[in-house]
């Protein structure tokens, strides 16, 4: 059988070589949007083109790979980029948030901590935080050197007239190393403080919008908020029907069409190694309410 | 009796225009105009359509790079300084604070999408404050300042009639306090019973705040109710300047003339 | 000098340019001088430049030569060629002028009319209104009416409104152009008491009355404005 003739992780080594200029430069001015010469993949966009470039630059033939998809492993998006590199560098692949040495992400932070020496990549549809309110980019690129962030504040300032306070649930912005205000790609508000002050690199790479940013390991990653207003956790207030967690983000599950659900980690290996470890849940949900967590 | 307060006994001017020409290719839009603007003082600028007299306000309001010449402004500290030399975040921070602009039309100076009450509140926002309640409440005292319905703070302007959203443009402008307004035709397009509601907030807001101020019309009648003073602009230059009272009642240029005895009587 | 007002040899030409440039000389050689505390009425035959005078001494037209000298903090300027900014500082602080006809923003309430001089002047709001008020209620102008615009008034109305805008400022000199023009006897009384109060308290004032009888009652002197008409 003839094996196809991909080079190492499917990009040539020059593209890389391009994305790897791009990463460096990135990490040197955490939070700064990076434009890069973003490739055609094998793979339509909004299914992590940018992730899939970033991880393909950063690997190497030792690397461990995890994949997730909404914190989870066993999604096909996140079964696909995991066969793809596999396929295609021959890269060891994981499930183990631990054991891993790159992980592409999509919409979420594992909840096991990071370590150094670990690369979070994230799949990014939409780099600009200021485009919701300005939808010029000559724009937004000349408020971002300037450092004018009064805009940022005024869609959390819409949020709190509407509902009575900041309903931003994802995307939640963040000020990055006290200068360039950053979008950290659609995960929901309850890992922003994840990112700040991490031992891991985190790298964020968005295909379509051809753009590269990062976050070197132990830099400052604040939340925006107003000091009457200010920046809150959000989580179902249930433990995990499967372990028990009450420390982690959960996902509803939505069980038969008479309006049962239970709660689960969206986290499935964080899930997995608790049960493993003998937690467990109560597998059937309490009424759900939501209660804000500092 | 209480000393008078007399913004315009101050002798330094605020805003200093020399020379200033911009062409476009070998058309002139505006040439040679030279004049200076006092704390307190408004000006008005009439003349035709392409009488130059919008590319003059850009050129103040340094939106335009001049092709001649050179205005200076007398920033917060004192200090007169050549706008062409700012750097653009302090040319930016001009705008957002000490200047205010009011556009003919407001869509151009609003944020349409976003609440009356975060179109105030953005410069404040803009400037650090961090507090949302104060941003609130000051949003609201400038809507009433302005005559608009506070119960209307978190409707977009795209809900406004024309008028309000004239308002709430000026409100937008002034919630920083600045010294200097640039107006362009800003009673342009609405019914003339609401320019004269229009007219006597910005006349009285004026006075009140000591505001200096451009204001670019072909309105004659604008020019007398708002302005100290009155530049009259034909072909790029301007033809006559004065007192706005002198100028419209003892016009000496045949233009001037024939624009004031243009005016329908009323 | 101790003249408030002291104009030599001013001039004025109107030049018709819609009219082919035909030259409307209107006065020339106007040549007076008003002390404080005296009141010198212009007279002469309709057309002769009364409120062409008044004007030029108010920086309203133009003066095409001569000098108009006006006392104004403590020094003299010359009005003929001052800049503007220093022709508004006289207006603020020196000239009244009581027009025939009231030039009021739409919208403004009566009482607010009367007490923005005062106001202009660093009045607070509230005592300007009272004195406004005082005023207003000297010139006969019923309470029920102060907080309505001026424009809704009859003429007689809007004249005592100005009237009363007029003579609210403690300005050293007052022009008053017709200021008993559509008055009842009543409120005519009223404006000479106004007048004979600011001469007690050494306003200059320069009138144009046409009723002779006020101007026996309020006149110091009488300059007689046909020797400067300016031959055609």
């Amino acid at each position: 059988m003839n094996a196809p003739a991909y080079n190492f992780a499917y990009l040539d080594e020059q593209t890389k070589r391009m994305i790897r200029r791009a990463i460096l430069k990135a990490i040197a001015i955490p939070g700064y949007q990076v434009p890069f010469a973003s490739r055609e993949m094998p793979m339509p966009y909004g299914w992590g083109t940018g992730g899939v470039q970033v991880t393909a630059a950063i690997l190497g033939p030792q690397d461990v790979l995890k994949v997730i998809d909404q914190g989870s492993d066993d999604t096909t998006n996140a079964i696909s980029i995991r066969k793809f590199f596999g396929k295609t560098a021959g890269v060891a692949t994981t499930t183990s948030t631990t054991d891993a040495t790159v992980i592409q992400t999509r919409h979420r932070i594992p909840e096991a901590p990071l370590h150094a020496g670990q690369v979070l990549v994230y799949q990014v549809p939409i780099p600009e935080p200021l485009r919701f309110l300005e939808p010029r980019e000559t724009e937004t690129r000349r408020m971002h050197a300037l450092g004018e962030y009064g805009l940022m504040h005024v869609k959390l300032y819409e949020d709190i007239a509407r509902f009575g306070h900041i309903a931003t649930s994802y995307a939640y912005p963040v000020k990055v190393n006290a200068r360039y205000v950053m979008d950290p790609s659609p995960t929901p508000k309850f890992d922003n403080p994840k990112m700040d002050n991490c031992p891991a690199l985190q790298l964020f790479g968005a295909g379509r919008e051809k753009r590269i940013y990062a976050i070197p390991p132990h830099t400052d990653v604040v939340s925006l908020d107003f000091e009457d207003h200010p920046f809150t956790r959000y989580r179902f207030d249930a433990p995990c029907a499967l372990c028990g967690a009450g420390d982690s983000y959960l996902d509803e599950i939505v069980t038969d069409d008479k309006g049962s659900r239970m709660f689960v980690c969206s986290d499935t290996d964080y899930c997995e190694s608790r049960q493993l470890a003998g937690h467990r849940g109560s597998e059937s949900a309490p009424p759900h309410k939501e209660r804000a967590h500092g | 009796m209480a000393e008078p307060q007399d913004p315009m006994q101050d002798d330094q001017p605020l805003l200093v225009a020399e020379h200033l020409g911009k062409n476009y290719g070998r058309l002139t839009a505006c040439r040679d105009v030279s004049f200076a603007l006092y704390p307190g003082e408004v000006l008005a600028v009439v003349g035709e359509s392409g009488s130059g007299k919008s590319t003059l306000l850009q050129l103040l309001s340094a939106q335009l790079a001049p092709s001649a010449g050179r205005v200076s402004y007398r920033m917060r500290d004192g200090v007169l300084r050549d706008l062409a030399r700012l750097g653009e975040a302090e040319r930016r921070f001009l705008f957002r604070t000490d200047w205010g602009y009011v556009h003919q039309d407001a869509a151009q100076g609003l944020r349409m999408a976003v609440s009356a009450g975060a179109n105030v509140g953005e410069r404040l926002m803009a400037v650090g404050w961090n507090h949302y309640g104060r941003i609130r409440d000051a949003a609201s005292s400038w809507l009433e300042r302005v005559e608009i319905d506070t119960a209307r703070i978190d409707d977009a302007p795209r809900t406004y009639s024309g008028g309000m959203r004239q308002r709430l443009q000026i409100a937008r402008n002034l919630v920083t306090e600045p010294r200097l307004v640039f107006m362009d035709e800003p009673t342009g397009g609405l019914d003339v019973s609401v320019q004269a509601r229009l007219l006597d907030l910005m006349r009285n807001l004026v006075s009140e705040l000591g505001l200096a101020a451009i204001v670019v019309t072909h309105d004659l009648a604008v020019a007398r109710l708002l302005s100290h003073r009155v530049m009259v602009m034909k072909g790029g230059r301007v033809i006559e300047t004065g007192l706005t009272d002198q100028v419209l009642d003892d016009p000496r240029e045949p233009y001037t003339q024939l624009l004031v005895s243009s005016i329908l009587p009323a | 000098m101790t003249a408030m007002i002291d104009i030599t040899s001013a001039k004025k030409t109107f030049t018709m340019h819609l009219q082919g440039g035909v030259e409307l000389p209107v006065v020339r050689g106007v040549s007076f001088q008003v002390e404080p505390g005296e009141c010198v009425v212009l007279s002469g035959p309709s057309g002769a430049g009364k409120s062409s005078i008044l004007k030029m001494i108010f920086g309203n037209y133009r003066c095409d030569g001569g000098r108009i000298g006006i006392r104004h903090q403590g020094m003299v300027i010359d009005l003929a060629t001052a800049e503007p900014r220093q022709v508004l500082s006289v207006r603020r602080t020196t000239i009244g002028y009581v027009s025939q006809f009231l030039r009021a923003v739409p919208r403004v309430a009566t009482i607010d009319v009367v007490a923005e001089p005062l106001i202009a002047n660093g009045i607070a709001r509230a005592e300007a209104r009272e004195r406004a008020g005082a005023l207003l209620r000297r010139l006969n102008i019923p309470e029920r009416l102060w907080a309505l615009p001026p424009s809704t008034f009859s003429g007689g109305e809007q004249q005592r409104v100005n009237i009363a805008r007029g003579f609210i400022s403690d300005l050293p000199i007052l022009l008053l152009d017709e200021p008993t023009a559509s008055l009842d006897a009543a409120n005519r009384a009223v404006v000479v008491e106004l007048i004979e109060q600011k001469k007690r308290q050494r306003v200059a004032m320069v009138a144009i009355v046409h009723d002779d009888e006020i101007r026996h009652l309020i006149a110091d002197r009488i300059v007689d404005v046909t020797s400067f008409a300016a031959a055609a």
